[in-house]
């Protein structure tokens, strides 16, 4: 077991060899701030909200998935950390619905981001797909976390039934060829509604319920239909 | 779809069956071409029979440009609107195209055989306005005559090729691809045969008598690294690093990649040199792949270099006649096979680690880094990945030795290195220089200077993703590292320029235009910020510029520049932090009348 030593923030602190930056911070009472990261899904970096400067490094590296080296100098609010973040967040705000993301809305007031700074912005504004008793897929909130798509696949279920569709800012999540939800490989496990974070992928009750219909009226509305198999005795 | 209308299709797939997801690339490309676009039950039976979910087939369709789920099967017209080519009226063919195909004939539908569109820089800068018709590239499109568009005969379009050296473009003045015979003639495959020590008797006594009998590959590297070759791709790493790194790398299974992705605005280069002397390139990769021990190279060419395509699989399949590829090369007992992969219209495929996921069959998303290609590239494994011009060095290299080499360029950029001049200049061409002439030099005395009438503006040097040179900067030298120490950057050699009656805002539009839709959307930084950048300086360029823009631009510029996944991102800003500098007068708020602004 290497241990590695590095400075955060002018503190020194000493962990194992494959800690990440954003774990070595904590050590040291550092939260660095993070959306796409969970602990149950492959890190993948692309938020990049959780960029710190390494003294030496021309870019800034993720904190969530880069390992520590020996004797790093790492600043995790320098100017341009500082500025990256402020800018992702407006940017965020400019595209997406972030009603339901509570952690994010602090980060937005954390940073001092101005929710309007894009005032020509081309919203992520998409029509809720409500396509089975489930769960409903509200994608003017989604983050693009990649998440959902991860934990279909082999981050746990190994089902495959989304994946994104599009490039670039007009990427988004999506079956093939856009068939409703029943008709794909897709179990109804819960999965991907477990791990987004911004409300996109919702229970449909839950919606139901925020809609203001009363219980028996989403019971009747998200039954499926049960087949009696026949017993031979 | 019924079964019997399957089975062409089934046929194609019989290719690409055992290798499961890594065919899915050639396959969608074989069906589109079969069938004219992608249904779902074709695509359907793509992912089945390759063994790839469906979810994610669909996913690699839409990924890609050149993938079509459009059922009308038309032949796609693309005429290029970027920046150069938008100089020489772009929009007026496009416009005289779209009206001229949507016209119904009565002679039976040859125009509403096709649908028009406008695509991204094309690599026929010098062609301008360049339209492609299905598989063939027309140059000089007529806006006034949108008919002889469609009656132009399918012939390469041959670039102006000058400058002092002749090291790289000896075959590039034929009218057509230089043959092996042609190649062999005059010189080709003699470093390959030097660095295999398997030449005739002639050949080795003149390498004996100058020392050198033979090389194994640790000393073809260790001429590579004492040449000081640097990447000609853009990103200028020393590739003798690469090569020793993928060498000393673990593991027997090992890959060379020639990066012929090429699709930076104002890059023809590559184009060129495929199109001209595929040989040259091929020699350079079986010479890499000879010195880390690698038995497999891939060639992944942009998908909308057709001729290039058909001339380099003409190539190999004449090299491995001469057994110059296959088992046994030249008796040498090194074995050498190439895959050749046609890349289906996307620019971030031209980053190493997202040109690996499209030939393992995916969506072209890049890979953090590290680790690197040289311990995890292609299939996880040890790769080298060298873009076209860098290969077409090696010959040169091994056979004159790196003392030689250093002698061209300057200390710390050494060789020779093509620059792709087009824009308001008098001969826009491809020019063969050292390193360490200046951008004076190189527009003014090899390329005539600024057209008739008119002054230098800017040149964008390094494409899209560079920044731009004044007046002021013309003495500088073209190397990496005065270009650097002068805050500008090479890149892969285009050279843009623009004239004093250019309107700089329009060519800030074309490029965050181009950037926005290149973006992969992986990461967020350059997923949005291309996408707002472009949003601003369309509106700037279309006469209003709100109070507050110039820092939004440039907290959008530095956020991707310092904060994203990829060098695409990394570089999307640089033109508009570049003129935010250099043009501040064009982000001043309130002025309406866009004529009455200072330097327009």
């Amino acid at each position: 077991m290497t241990i590695v030593t590095l400075t955060i923030d002018g503190k020194q602190v000493s962990v194992e060899a494959g800690t990440t930056l954003m774990q070595a911070a904590q050590q040291v009472g550092q939260e660095i701030p993070t959306i796409c990261y969970h602990d149950h899904c492959t890190g993948n970096g692309l938020c990049r909200l959780c960029v710190v400067e390494v003294e030496g490094m021309r870019l800034l590296p993720p904190a969530c998935i880069t390992t520590v080296q020996d004797g790093q100098q790492v600043h995790t609010s320098s100017e341009k950390v500082i500025r990256s973040r402020r800018t992702i967040l407006e940017m965020l705000a400019s595209t997406v619905d972030l009603t339901e993301a509570p952690e994010i809305q602090t980060y937005l007031d954390e940073y001092e981001a101005d929710r309007d700074r894009f005032p020509d912005a081309e919203r992520r504004e998409l029509p809720v797909i409500d396509d089975n008793p489930m769960y409903i897929r509200d994608y003017s909130k989604c983050v693009l976390c990649w998440r959902c798509v991860q934990v279909c696949a082999e981050d746990a279920q190994y089902t495959f039934a989304i994946n994104f569709t599009g490039r670039g800012y007009h990427s988004m999540i999506g079956t093939f060829f856009d068939q409703p939800m029943p008709a794909t490989t897709c179990v109804f496990c819960g999965q991907c509604v477990g791990v987004c974070p911004t409300g996109a992928l919702k229970p449909k009750r839950e919606w139901l319920l925020e809609q203001g219909l009363a219980p028996d009226e989403i019971f009747e509305a998200t039954k499926t239909k049960k087949r009696r198999r026949d017993v031979k005795a | 779809m019924s079964q019997s209308e399957l089975i062409p299709l089934q046929l194609i797939l019989n290719e690409y069956k055992q290798i499961g997801r890594i065919g899915l690339l050639p396959a969608l490309l074989a069906a589109q071409k079969q069938f004219g676009y992608l249904s779902p039950s074709i695509s359907a039976e793509i992912g089945r029979t390759l063994g790839v979910p469906l979810a994610e087939v669909y996913g690699v369709i839409e990924f890609y440009s050149m993938l079509t789920t459009n059922p009308d099967g038309k032949t796609s017209v693309q005429v290029c609107c970027d920046a150069i080519c938008a100089l020489q009226g772009a929009d007026r063919v496009f416009e005289a195209l779209q009206q001229h195909c949507e016209v119904s004939s009565d002679d039976g539908g040859h125009p509403t055989d096709y649908h028009v569109e406008r695509v991204a820089c094309l690599g026929l800068c010098n062609h301008a306005p360049a339209v492609k018709v299905g598989e063939i590239a027309v140059g000089k499109a007529d806006p006034g005559n949108p008919e002889t568009v469609f009656l132009a005969e399918d012939k390469p379009l041959i670039d102006h090729v000058d400058g002092s050296l002749r090291i790289l473009t000896p075959n590039c003045c034929r009218p057509e691809a230089t043959s092996l015979d042609e190649y062999r003639n005059d010189g080709g495959y003699e470093g390959l045969t030097k660095a295999l020590s398997m030449a005739p008797s002639e050949v080795l006594a003149e390498f004996n008598a100058a020392g050198l009998l033979g090389m194994p590959p640790t000393e073809v590297i260790a001429e590579v690294n004492a040449a000081g070759l640097l990447g000609r791709g853009g990103a200028a790493f020393p590739a003798g690093a690469k090569w020793e790194a993928v060498s000393k790398a673990p593991g027997d299974i090992k890959y060379v990649v020639c990066n012929a992705d090429e699709s930076e605005p104002g890059s023809f280069k590559d184009r060129f040199l495929l199109e001209m002397d595929p040989h040259r390139t091929l020699e350079g990769l079986i010479i890499a792949a000879y010195a880390v021990g690698a038995k497999t190279g891939y060639i992944y060419i942009r998908g909308e270099y057709h001729r290039a395509l058909a001339e380099v699989k003409t190539a190999v399949e004449a090299a491995r006649q001469a057994g110059l590829i296959g088992k046994n090369i030249m008796g040498s007992g090194f074995d050498f096979e190439v895959e050749i992969r046609q890349g289906a219209g996307a620019y971030i495929c031209g980053e190493e680690t997202a040109l690996f996921e499209s030939i393992e069959g995916k969506r072209g998303f890049p890979r953090i880094k590290p680790p690197y290609p040289t311990t995890h590239g292609l299939f996880g494994r040890p790769t080298v990945i060298n873009n076209v011009e860098t290969l077409c060095n090696l010959p040169f290299i091994v056979t004159t030795g790196s003392e030689n080499y250093r002698k061209i360029g300057t200390a710390r950029s050494t060789g020779p290195k093509l620059f792709c001049v087009s824009g308001d200049v008098q001969r826009p061409g491809l020019y063969e220089v050292p390193f360490g002439i200046t951008l004076r030099e190189l527009l003014f005395d090899l390329a005539g200077g600024i057209r008739k009438g008119h002054n230098l503006k800017a040149a964008l040097l390094g494409g899209a993703a560079g920044s731009f040179a004044v007046e002021k900067d013309l003495d500088v030298r073209l190397s990496f590292e005065d270009l650097r120490a002068a805050g500008l950057s090479l890149g892969s050699g285009a050279v843009m320029v623009f004239d004093d009656s250019r309107d700089l805002r329009d060519v800030l539009r074309r490029i965050t235009h181009f950037f926005a839709d290149e973006s992969c959307g992986k990461c967020y930084p350059c997923q949005i910020g291309t996408q707002r950048q472009f949003e601003i300086i369309n509106r700037v360029a279309g006469g209003t510029v709100l109070p507050g823009d110039a820092g939004r631009l440039a907290d959008l510029g530095w956020t991707m520049t310092d904060a994203s996944l990829c060098g695409l991102g990394q570089t999307a800003g640089l033109a508009v932090l570049s003129a935010l500098e250099q043009f501040p007068e064009l982000f001043l708020p309130a002025q309406a009348d866009s004529s009455e602004q200072k330097g327009i």
